[in-house]
């Protein structure tokens, strides 16, 4: 049982999230294969590899480039604002140059092995004293000689080299296609030990970079696809269910910020739920959030307010229209609201900023106005991986979410993303416009509160200078929630329980 | 008459490595006698040396005179392919022609 244990143990690899979905991180001292298309960041994967194990474990590193230079390399990793010139110069970072040189073509004459490559690499490890390999990327090895047969033989030889030095490394490889065979020139069946997959898929026109560990040869890890982007610090994957299973719930109740709602929702929303707000627009939703931003606050709570739809401006204004005055609350530190357009980045790099934004202010309330917006930068699978990652993020974290959500008639209807969340979030809160009496009123109701009871009445809100107030429950109209309200005779909308003593 | 100057990576003291520093000595009596210094590097010995030339594969054979610089891969058994890979095609015409 100890020696089985001893085989399978883990090194952290501290690429962001990576650990999470690799169950601990990469096989320790052994050879993973990881291969990609052309442009799904095989490179940047590779060499961050090596330098989270230099920034925060201070083991040193070697990187095998095959395909570019080591100036295109160090240049490239610039971007990310890794100093790669610096942690040579420390004999932390070794590049072993196996780019091909064009103008010395080789002749092959007879038999060959790699024994150079190999003895350049051990050399390099303990240059540095490395623990960490990094070879980018062997299909340019396939280009520069042509024996694949010994090339497959020999790269076989070199990750038991590795092992023997004991150096967990990555090797990666390309493939043409993104779900086929796994890469070119069968070197999987070579070095097949471990695997991993790294994916760009066009899907509705928009790109999509996911990873896969495929197998993990006599230990565990997540299965499936996760999602990931490459931030400007390098490459974050955004695991999902793991941090699903963590969820508490808890029973503490917070106030709506309008008394009237509270009562509703039988005295408040939970403290750990995600409350979703759905309407058409200028149905109250901002006002909605609004409030509720402003009753934690006034409570000493920390709001956070992310705005996808309106200008800083413009919600600075009207919510001083309402009596709520967010300059002050930002003066005095307790609400801080990031404007942004949909459309400047991927939904994956909307997640982990505001993932970063959460961490740093630690808000006790989160407003998100709206999703509908981000739902509009995304492809349905994306876009319900980004709520289930928010929300679990935000639950996580003790706080609890406001979301609105815009559909996209004017009366009734639900917009197409709220069937992927409506079961996520614990609270629904449905805003409709009601016609009655040749006039346009506006109508809410609690459509449903997760663990709690609720008011199931329709009831009429009324926004004047202070605000959003709820009034009474609509009588003698029907049909408000499918937005074709009807108004219907008196003696028709008695609730049963009258008609009934009525006879 | 050019000067030849050649050397040759291989890594450790191999039957290969053998093999391959007999078939080029015997080219080299054979095509430029009296004329070609030969430096043998063992990689394993002497890897910076293997790093500052990028080689990967051994045996590797570099003709750096007379220019142009050629590189050969393998254990040179192939004398025919070993003689246009070193562009000692006159040396090959005289020879078709003897």
């Amino acid at each position: 049982m100890n020696k089985s244990k001893e085989n399978f143990r883990k090194v952290e690899t501290r690429i962001p999230g990576f650990d999470s979905i690799a169950m601990g991180g990469l096989p320790l001292g052994r050879t993973t294969l990881v291969s990609g298309t052309s442009g799904s960041a095989k490179t940047v994967f590779s060499a961050q590899f090596l330098i989270e194990g230099i920034k925060k474990d201070k083991e040193g590193g070697v990187f095998v480039n095959f395909e570019e230079s080591p100036e295109d390399i160090r240049k490239n990793l610039e971007g990310f604002g890794w100093d790669v010139e610096k942690w040579e110069k420390e004999g932390k970072w070794a590049f072993v140059d196996a780019s091909p040189t064009p103008e010395q073509e080789a002749i092959e004459v007879g038999e060959y092995d790699l024994g150079a490559l190999l003895a350049r690499v051990e050399h390099a490890i303990s240059k540095v004293n490395a623990k960490r390999v990094s070879m980018d990327s062997i299909g340019s090895l396939f280009s520069q000689l042509k024996d694949t047969n010994t090339l497959r033989r020999e790269l076989f030889r070199i990750s038991k080299g590795l092992k023997k030095m004991g150096v967990t490394a990555i090797i990666t490889a390309e493939r043409t296609e993104e779900y086929g065979k796994i890469a070119r020139f069968g070197v999987e069946e070579f070095i097949a030990d471990n695997v991993i997959v790294l994916r760009n898929v066009l899907e509705e026109e928009k790109r999509r970079r996911t990873i896969e560990i495929l197998k993990f040869r006599g230990t565990l890890h997540q299965k499936g696809e996760w999602p990931f982007t490459v931030t400007n610090e390098g490459i974050v994957i955004i695991p999902l269910s793991s941090i699903e299973l963590k969820q508490k719930s808890s029973i503490v109740r917070i106030s709506s910020g309008i008394k009237e709602l509270d009562e509703m929702c039988s005295g408040g929303f939970f403290r750990d739920s995600i409350i979703l707000a759905s309407g058409a627009t200028g149905t109250g939703k901002t006002l909605l959030a609004n409030h509720f931003i402003n009753g934690g606050i006034s409570k000493g709570k920390k709001s956070l307010l992310f705005a996808f739809e309106e200008s800083r401006e413009q919600l600075f204004r009207n919510a001083n229209g309402w009596g709520i005055d967010f300059e002050k609350m930002e003066q005095k530190g307790t609400l801080k609201v990031i404007c942004k357009y949909p459309e400047v980045a991927g939904l994956e790099e909307h997640l982990i900023e505001m993932k970063k934004v959460i961490e740093d202010f630690k808000p006790t309330r989160i407003v998100v106005d709206s999703l509908s917006a981000l739902a509009r930068v995304s492809t349905g699978r994306s876009f319900r991986e980004f709520v289930i990652a928010l929300t679990s993020f935000i639950k996580l974290k003790e706080t609890t979410g406001f979301f609105t959500s815009t559909t996209p008639t004017l009366m009734g209807g639900t917009s197409i993303m709220e069937t992927p969340i409506s079961t996520i979030t614990d609270s629904i809160i449905l805003l409709r416009y009601v016609e009655k009496n040749n006039e346009v009123l506006r109508g809410l109701t609690v459509l449903k509160m997760r663990g709690s009871a609720h008011d199931k009445q329709i009831r009429e809100i009324l926004i004047d200078k202070k605000g959003l107030h709820i009034g009474k429950a609509f009588v003698n109209v029907a049909g408000i929630i499918s937005g074709d309200s009807v108004q219907i005779s008196a003696g028709e909308t008695n609730p049963i329980s009258s008609s009934f003593k009525g006879k | 008459m050019d000067k030849f100057f050649l050397k040759l990576y291989i890594a450790g003291q191999t039957s290969k490595s053998k093999r391959t520093i007999v078939n080029l000595k015997e080219i080299c009596e054979r095509e430029f006698k009296g004329r070609y210094e030969l430096v043998v590097v063992d990689v394993l010995e002497r890897p910076q040396l293997a790093e500052d030339e990028k080689i990967l594969a051994t045996p590797t054979l570099i003709k750096e005179l007379p220019p142009p610089i050629r590189r050969i891969v393998g254990d040179l058994s192939d004398k025919e392919k070993i003689l246009i890979g070193l562009d000692l095609v006159s040396s090959n015409e005289k020879k078709v022609g003897g």
